[in-house]
C-alpha cells in the first residue's frame, strides 16, 4: 500500500478529520494515531482481520507464482503432447493434468495467471487514473466542466456494466488489449464519482481554504491536498475492483471476445475446456477455481480494507 | 406525482440521446472502412461502393446519424448482413427467451437474497450468520460462466437430474419441459445478484433493527417472525428495491454468459456471433434495445421507490 505514504510530512492534509478519535474506547489508541498517521493505524487492524489475511496470502501465493512463473521448472505452457492429452490430474509427470491438447494445466494455469492478473490491475490502475482525473476537475472547478463531465458519465451509466464493454469490443473488435481498454473504460464513471463527491466536500473545508488564502494555485491545493484525502475510498474502491475486472476480463475471454486460443488464459481455457466436460471435467474447472480464487482473495482484502479505513463501516 | 414523473421523462432525454450517439459510433470508432471489414478483403469495388450506399457510409457523420436515428424511431433498425433479415424482429424473436432467463433470475435473486439477509440480520454475529455471510461470498466472487459450467457437470452429467443445454419455447412441449430446462441457467444467473441483494437486505434490516420501535414490537409480546418480516422488512425494503431495480438490467446483459454456456436461444448469443461476424446493424440494434430497456426499467424503479417512500419529496 505504500511507502509513498509514509512521510509524515505528506499528511499534513489528514490533520482535519482523520485522526479524531472514534469512539471511547479508542482514546488510547489516538495518541498513536496522530503520531502514526492513518495507514499505519490501518495495516495494523487489516493484520488483525483474519479474512482479509486469508486473502492476501492467497493472493500473494498466486501472484508470486505467475512473478516466478519463468524460472519455475515448469513445461512449456503452449507445448502440445498428443500422445497424453486429457489426462486427469494426478498423472505422472502432470500434477494438473493435461489439456485437449496435452499440454500441461498446471502450466498453463500458473502463465495463464500472469495475463489475467495483470490485465485486472492494468485494467484497474487505467480506470482509476482517468477517473480520478475527471473527478477532481469535475469536483473542484464545478460549473462547465462538471456538467460536461457527470453528464457524459451519465451516458456511460445508462449501460448495465457487462454492456458497455461488449459495445467497446463490438467496435475495436475482439482481442486482450481492446478487453483491456473495454473494461477499463466501463470503470472510469465509478472512480469519477467517488473522488468527485469526495473532492466537493473537501475543496469547502477549512484546510483547503486557508491553503486558497495563502495563494497556493489549484494545481497545487488540488494533487496534495485533496487527493490523498481522497485515497483511502478510492482504495478500498480499487481493491474491490480488481477482482470485477478479472471477472469481466476473463468473461470476455470466455465469449471469443478476449484473448484468443492458443493464448494461456484463464477466460480462453475455460472456454475450450468446456468441449470436453463429459471425459474430462478437470480442463474447465481448474481455470474457473483459479479466477474464483483470486476474485475470492481480493474482496477479503477489499472488505479488510473498508474495515481498516473507514472506522464507520465496521458499525 | 405527475410533475416528478414527467420530470424523470424529460431527464431521460439527454441520456437516450447520448446511448444512440454512442451505439452509433460503434461502426464508426471501428478502426478500418466498415464496408470492408463486413464483406472481407476479396470484396470488390463494385460490392464495397454498393454496401457504403445501402448503409449510407458516403454521407457526413451527422447526416449519417439523423437518418440512422430516424429510421430507429420508424421501426426500420436495418438488415443483419450475415443473417440477411430484418434486425428489429429478429431481436424481438429471441428476446423472449432472454426475458424468460432473466425474470427467472431475478425471482431466485430476490427471493433467496432477501430470505439469506433477513435471516443473516436476524441472528447477526452467530454462526448462522457467519456461515450465511461466507455462502453470499461465494456466490459473489464466482464466474457466472463457471457456475453454470459446474452446475451441468454436477447436475446434468453425473446425477443426470436437468438437461445441461438448450431450451424449447413454452408453446412447444409444455412448461415443464421449459421449467427443466431453465432451472440450472437461471441459478447460474441469479447467484451473483443474489449475493448482492442479500448484502444488502442484511445491512439495511441491522439498521432497522436497531430503532426502538422493533424493541417495542418484542416488548409487546409479538412474535419473533412477525417481527423480522413485518416490522423491520418494511422499512428495511426500500434500499433493497433499489438495488434489486439495478440488478434487472445488470442481469438482462450478464444473461449472455449464461446463454453461452448454456446455448439459450436469446439475444445475448445472437449478440456475439454479430461481433464476431462483424455484424454490425444487428449489434447496434441489441446494444441499444437492451441499453435502452435498461434505462427505462431504471426509470421504472425510480418511479415505484418514490410510491414506496413518503418521505421522497417530488419537489
Amino acid at each position: 500500500m505504500g511507502n509513498t505514504h509514509d512521510d509524515p510530512s505528506k499528511n499534513v492534509a489528514y490533520d482535519t478529520t482523520d485522526t479524531v478519535p472514534v469512539g471511547h474506547h479508542h482514546e488510547s489508541l489516538s495518541f498513536q494515531v496522530k503520531k502514526k498517521g492513518p495507514w499505519q493505524t490501518a495495516w495494523k487492524k487489516l493484520k488483525r482481520d483474519r479474512a482479509a489475511m486469508t486473502g492476501v496470502v492467497i493472493l500473494s501465493v498466486m501472484i508470486l507464482l505467475s512473478i516466478l512463473a519463468p524460472i519455475l521448472p515448469l513445461p512449456d505452457p503452449e507445448e502440445t503432447d498428443l500422445a497424453n492429452r486429457l489426462k486427469p490430474p494426478g498423472t505422472e509427470g502432470h500434477i494438473l493434468g493435461t489439456d485437449e491438447l496435452g499440454r500441461d494445466m498446471l502450466s498453463r494455469l500458473i502463465w495463464g495467471g500472469r495475463l489475467s492478473i495483470t490485465v485486472g490491475f492494468v485494467a484497474v490502475g487505467i480506470a482509476m487514473f482517468i477517473g480520478t482525473i475527471l473527478g477532481l476537475i469535475a469536483g473542484y472547478f464545478k460549473r462547465f466542466f462538471d456538467t460536461v463531465i457527470m453528464r457524459t458519465i451519465d451516458v456511460l451509466m445508462a449501460f448495465p456494466y457487462v454492456l458497455l464493454a461488449i459495445a467497446i469490443i463490438a467496435a475495436l473488435g475482439p482481442g486482450l488489449m481492446n478487453t483491456m481498454i473495454a473494461i477499463s473504460v466501463v470503470g472510469i464513471p465509478y472512480y469519477a464519482r467517488i473522488v468527485r463527491g469526495s473532492t466537493l466536500t473537501f475543496r469547502e473545508m477549512e484546510f483547503v481554504m486557508a491553503e486558497r488564502a495563502i495563494g497556493a494555485n489549484h494545481f497545487h491545493i488540488i494533487f496534495y491536498h485533496i487527493l490523498p484525502n481522497c485515497l483511502p475510498p478510492l482504495i478500498v474502491a480499487a481493491s474491490l475492483d480488481v477482482g470485477w475486472m478479472i471477472l469481466a476480463a476473463s468473461g470476455m475471454s470466455f465469449l471469443g471476445l478476449g484473448a484468443q486460443p492458443p493464448d494461456a488464459e484463464w477466460g480462453v481455457m475455460l472456454s475450450e475446456g468446456r468441449k470436453f466436460i463429459r471425459v474430462a471435467p478437470h480442463v474447465s474447472v481448474l481455470p474457473g477455481m483459479a479466477i474464483f480464487l483470486v476474485v475470492l482473495s481480493l474482496n477479503l482484502i477489499g472488505d479488510g480494507l473498508r474495515d481498516a479505513l473507514d472506522p464507520k463501516s465496521k458499525s | 406525482m405527475a410533475g416528478y414523473i414527467l420530470r424523470r421523462l424529460v431527464a431521460l432525454i439527454p441520456v437516450l440521446l447520448g446511448v444512440t450517439i454512442l451505439v452509433f459510433s460503434i461502426m464508426h470508432l471501428s478502426p478500418g472502412d466498415p464496408a470492408k471489414i463486413i464483406l472481407g478483403p476479396k470484396a470488390t469495388e463494385e460490392s464495397l461502393q454498393q454496401l457504403r450506399t445501402e448503409l449510407g457510409l458516403n454521407l457526413p457523420v451527422h447526416e449519417q446519424y439523423l437518418r440512422w436515428i430516424g429510421n430507429v424511431f420508424k421501426g426500420d433498425w436495418g438488415r443483419s448482413i450475415q443473417l440477411k433479415m430484418e434486425v428489429l424482429p429478429l431481436i424481438l424473436d429471441r428476446f423472449g427467451a432472454t426475458l424468460i432467463l432473466t425474470a427467472a433470475s431475478i425471482f431466485l435473486a430476490a427471493f433467496f437474497g432477501i430470505l439469506f439477509g433477513v435471516i443473516a440480520a436476524a441472528r447477526k454475529y452467530t454462526f448462522v450468520d457467519r456461515f450465511l455471510m461466507l455462502i453470499i461470498l461465494i456466490g459473489f466472487c464466482m464466474p457466472v460462466f463457471w457456475l453454470g459450467i459446474l452446475l451441468q457437470i454436477g447436475f446434468g452429467l453425473k446425477l443426470d437430474w436437468l438437461p445441461i443445454s438448450g431450451m424449447y419455447p413454452p408453446g412447444e412441449r409444455g412448461a415443464g419441459e421449459l421449467l427443466k430446462h431453465l432451472i440450472l441457467p437461471a441459478i447460474s444467473l441469479s447467484m451473483g445478484s443474489g449475493a448482492i441483494i442479500a448484502r444488502m437486505t442484511r445491512s439495511s434490516m441491522l439498521e432497522v433493527l436497531d430503532h426502538d420501535y422493533i424493541r417495542t414490537a418484542y416488548a409487546k409480546g409479538i412474535r419473533e417472525r412477525k417481527v423480522v418480516f413485518k416490522h423491520a422488512l418494511k422499512n428495511a425494503f426500500i434500499p433493497v428495491i433499489t438495488v434489486l431495480g439495478m440488478q434487472i438490467g445488470f442481469l438482462l446483459a450478464g444473461a449472455v454468459l449464461v446463454e453461452i454456456v448454456f446455448s439459450w436461444p436469446g439475444i445475448g448469443t445472437l449478440m456475439i456471433n454479430g461481433i464476431l461476424a462483424r455484424d454490425f446493424p444487428l449489434v447496434q440494434g441489441i446494444i441499444l434495445f437492451v441499453a435502452t430497456t435498461y434505462v427505462v426499467i431504471n426509470l421504472l424503479v425510480d418511479i415505484i421507490y418514490a410510491f414506496l417512500d413518503p418521505r421522497i419529496s417530488y419537489e
